[in-house]
């Protein structure tokens, strides 16, 4: 019966039954570690903020104090949610676009591309605190690669991360010189672009910009958008920067959110306002991706995944 | 589909003319030059990286840039590495990548199926819950489960970085898989479960071999995370003897602030091993960004 059954009603509902069962099998140890690593601490942080908790102490139950001192009261974080939402929405299109660019050039049959394209990754692969350590270096004011090379050509020099209105743009440079993951996610979406629909622009008479626009780039939107969504949540969560590298200063000026909420719990531990700060995060990252997912509806095209 | 359409539907012909030669030639030469320039500034940054690390205190902060080292100051290295125990660091480092990409590997793969080629009530909730945990941010979530592992005893050893991966793999990898899985034909599980298949016998004989190449591209991701991790192992290690070399590199470059040719040499060697492990790979990380072989 099962073996010519997948078109009648029964062994259909057959059919349904299994994927049913085996889906809640299959996906039981993420949904697991969601509950566990997720939504319990999740939940356990929303009691947490309505707490004024030291870690060694009881907590004491206050209410949406909390929240209220954040809104009313503390300006760094508005000083932070500043920095951390100036350094994402600068950092992460610009380092698509380079990205986005490495990966067309790597894509035009180019000889020697596993070269360039190990090049253009190897950035990647620096461990982030070696990362920190090098730019540090990189940036140091009297003796660093920037400002002796600027010195050399009679350029003006800049402070780096020792100056207030550099600090963000000199770690937004930092971040996009990785951009090489995204490259090599952009040029496995590029090879996954069929030949034929150029060979049909071609035979139509399109140049290389209509295949760009009416080929390549639809192609690419469910990788422009795993990116653009990825790209974002990462960004919002710098620390190691500020914790390594500025220490959040000059004067604040570098206060990304994470690295604020960290020294909020594990220096000052206060672990009910931390709670209610990372609460708010949450909403912040929540709001700007459910705006890139309702706005992926009309740009984003999927092939085959017209059934679901 | 995506629309084709070009004024007239003119046929120009292709690479006859020699108006059309130079113009080829011009746009090869700008592609290559575009990706010399690129791969100059890419590479700046390492070659300054690798200068200092073998320069003496006094060359290293000469004026105008100094970038061959006289004499090669070799010792940098051991002085460098011996300063704290790097070996250490490096063995325990390899015990959490391995127990990490182990788990990654088993539960992701399951996950990732369930969502991308199983139909089953409340999937796409289920996917679209997880995927808001994709948009949590780690520090999120960070003290409430700092306290759980305090109250489970877990402070102080390598649960906590462990454990999480055997849960899903992390949301990120079931995201990726499952756009990969989604671009296989559907008329391959077809195929199998006509002929009495299990989803599980599915995504192990047809899925998971089609998908090897985009398997490796998470092992790599997930070794590269492990590698890089700060925070957790920041907050969750706390004796020096557990120390990963994230964290024993950032000790070591407080302690010596402002040496710069030691600090260079620390770096260098804790990037060194992986960009090794990425070259011996890169053969299979190729194969993996041609993930759709099946499609043409």
């Amino acid at each position: 019966m099962r073996t010519q059954g997948i078109t009648t009603p029964r062994a259909r509902s057959g059919m349904e039954r299994m994927e049913q069962r085996w889906g809640l099998l299959l996906g039981l140890p993420a949904m697991l570690g969601f509950i566990i690593f997720t939504i319990g601490p999740m939940v356990a942080s929303g009691w947490i903020s309505l707490t004024d908790w030291n870690i060694y102490g009881d907590a004491s139950f206050v209410g949406l104090d909390n929240y209220r001192e954040m809104l009313t009261e503390d300006p760094l974080f508005f000083k932070s949610l500043w920095v951390t939402l100036y350094y994402t929405f600068a950092s992460v299109p610009l380092l698509l676009l380079v990205a986005f660019a490495a990966a067309l050039l790597l894509n035009a049959d180019v000889r020697g591309k596993a070269i360039f394209r190990t090049i253009f990754y190897l950035p990647v692969l620096v461990p982030l605190i070696a990362n920190t350590i090098l730019w540090t270096w990189l940036f140091n004011p009297d003796f660093g690669l920037f400002n002796t090379s600027l010195e050399q050509l009679g350029l003006p020099t800049s402070m780096w991360l020792y100056d207030e209105r550099t600090v963000i743009p000199s770690l937004i440079l930092m971040a996009v010189w990785g951009f090489g993951n995204a490259t090599v996610i952009f040029l496995a979406g590029l090879q996954g672009v069929p030949a034929h629909l150029y060979e049909a622009v071609e035979v139509d008479g399109g140049g290389l910009l209509d295949k760009l626009r009416h080929v390549t780039i639809p192609m690419m939107t469910p990788t422009i958008f795993f990116n653009l969504v990825l790209g974002m949540i990462g960004s919002f969560q710098a620390f190691a920067e500020a914790y390594a590298m500025t220490n959040g200063g000059p004067n604040n000026a570098s206060l990304f959110y994470v690295f604020y909420l960290y020294r909020t719990a594990f220096t000052e531990s206060r672990m009910g306002y931390a709670s209610a700060l990372s609460w708010v995060l949450f909403l912040v990252i929540l709001l700007f991706t459910v705006l890139i997912f309702r706005s992926a509806r009309s740009w984003v095209y999927y092939e085959g995944n017209n059934a679901s | 589909m995506t629309s084709l359409r070009t004024g007239g539907g003119i046929v120009v012909p292709l690479g006859r003319s020699g108006r059309h030669r130079v113009r080829r030639l011009a746009g090869r030469i700008s592609i290559y030059l575009l990706l010399i320039i690129g791969s100059v500034v890419t590479l700046l940054p390492f070659a300054w990286l690798i200068r200092s690390s073998l320069m003496g205190p006094a060359q290293i902060f000469s004026f105008p840039i100094e970038w061959i080292p006289d004499p090669v100051r070799w010792d940098n290295y051991p002085e460098a590495l011996t300063a704290v125990p790097f070996d250490r660091y490096f063995l325990n480092t390899m015990r959490i990548e391995v127990l990490v990409i182990l788990g990654t590997l088993i539960t992701s793969t399951m996950s990732a199926f369930a969502f991308a080629r199983l139909r089953w009530r409340g999937r796409n909730l289920v996917f679209g819950i997880l995927l808001s945990g994709l948009m949590l941010p780690y520090a999120a979530t960070l003290i409430p489960t700092f306290i759980l592992w305090q109250k489970l005893g877990g402070l102080g050893t390598i649960a906590p970085l462990v454990v999480p991966a055997w849960f899903g793999g992390g949301i990120f990898n079931i995201f990726l898989l499952r756009q990969f899985f989604m671009t296989i034909p559907r008329d391959l599980d077809e195929a199998a479960y006509l002929d009495g298949a299990t989803p599980f016998g599915v995504l192990v004989k047809i899925i998971l071999p089609l998908s090897k190449p985009a398997l490796i591209v998470v092992t790599i991701f997930t070794f590269i995370s492990v590698w890089n991790d700060f925070l957790g192992p920041l907050i969750y290690l706390g004796n020096e003897s557990q120390y990963t070399l994230a964290i024993g590199l950032r000790s070591f470059s407080s302690a010596y602030t402002a040496q710069w040719d030691q600090l260079m040499a620390a770096s260098t060697a804790v990037v060194l091993p992986i960009v090794v492990l990425f070259f011996l790979a890169q053969r299979y990380f190729v194969e993996g960004i041609t993930l759709t072989g099946i499609k043409g």
